[in-house]
């Protein structure tokens, strides 16, 4: 009995450094079923390529690792079919923008983060290990807007498809303002003050535009434009009372 | 420029904006009934001038203008030209002076 051929899929992988001298190189790889995008990665450097370097971790969608620029637009590659984002037999596979390119589909993520931190991203405990549990009501409105803003997986999804970040680099960016935003509203944090003058400044939350990109591409379908937004209010209240 | 500065200045872009949706609607409504009903120049200066609700008006309307327009444009100028800082800041703020000031020249042409 003959085996049919596979079907076959076209993929132009960006290789190289951000210095100029990247291109895009093409791998012909067979289509599988339910086959990822991460998939398609792992196959071309296992079986083409073992020099192509690329990040991955978990594959269930949990690290938020492996995000890429597929066909012109960040996803997370772990989660995403070839069926949903292949345009007839072709696959364009590249590292995720504004971020510093350190080789083919691996960007440096230390800016993502070093905004984080700069947003003041850290918990201020305001309590010791001898006083009892905090108690916090699930249904109290603050503690729903952290529910609907907590579970970022740090893809950096968001940092690279927002404008204002290609436009005005020192931007904190969605995932660290949307961090932020959480930690505001955690009524066991001690440094609100300080994190409200953080990410009200320069490049901070007024300069988003409200485009909502990151929260049409973050694949956790969080609003970090609502955070953001809450953020400004936040802001403004502070100012008009004073505090800020 | 500091996080109270930012915030006075994205407060005022909203509010200024907000008065802004107002005025011109009132204002094109009001041409396009001056314009329909057949009032001349004339007759339309004759309405305005020493009528102190036009004044106002149109003062409100260019304030909210002068505060509103050089905000906008040092966002702009800041993401398309990288043009920030202390200077930048002080560009627009004369900007915004000379808008108020032509603006108020304008009204007091039609209002005086």
């Amino acid at each position: 009995m003959v085996m049919p051929e596979p079907e076959m899929l076209e993929v132009d992988v960006w290789r190289g450094g951000c210095d100029g001298s990247g291109r895009f190189q093409t791998y012909t790889v067979p289509r599988q079923d339910a086959q990822t995008v991460l998939d398609v990665v792992t196959w071309i450097q296992r079986k083409l390529d073992p020099t192509l370097a690329y990040r991955f971790s978990c594959r269930v969608g949990m690290c938020g690792s492996c995000a890429m620029t597929v066909n012109g637009r960040a996803r997370w590659t772990c989660r995403t079919h070839v069926a949903k984002v292949a345009s007839g037999k072709r696959l364009q596979i590249a590292p995720l923008a504004n971020l510093t390119v350190v080789r083919d589909l691996v960007v440096d993520m230390r800016e993502f983060f070093d905004k984080w931190a700069k947003a003041g991203g850290q918990f201020t405990p305001t309590a010791s290990r001898r006083d009892d549990f905090a108690r916090v009501a699930p249904e109290s409105p603050a503690r729903r807007e952290v529910d609907a803003a907590i579970e970022c997986i740090g893809c950096g999804i968001c940092y690279a498809s927002c404008d204002v970040v290609a436009w005005n680099p020192a931007y904190l960016g969605p995932a660290a303002l949307n961090r932020a935003w959480t930690l505001q509203n955690d009524v066991r944090d001690g440094g609100r003050v300080e994190r409200l003058a953080a990410v009200a400044g320069d490049a901070g939350c007024h300069a988003c535009h409200t485009q909502a990109a990151c929260t049409e591409r973050c694949p956790k379908q969080l609003s970090p434009t609502a955070s953001i937004a809450g953020l400004k209010r936040m802001a403004a209240r502070a100012v008009l009372k004073g505090e800020l | 420029m500091s996080a109270r500065g930012e915030t006075r200045l994205w407060l005022a872009q909203r509010a200024s904006a907000a008065v802004l949706a107002l005025c011109v609607l009132v204002h094109l409504a009001t041409m396009i009934v001056a314009v329909n009903g057949g009032l001349t120049a004339a007759d339309i200066l004759g309405r305005t001038r020493g009528n102190p609700a036009w004044a106002a008006f149109y003062a409100v309307f260019v304030a909210a203008v002068a505060i509103h327009a050089p905000i906008g444009l040092r966002t702009i100028a800041s993401e398309w030209l990288q043009w920030r800082g202390r200077g930048a800041d002080a560009c627009w703020l004369v900007v915004g002076v000379a808008l108020f000031v032509i603006g108020l020249r304008a009204v007091a042409a039609v209002v005086l």
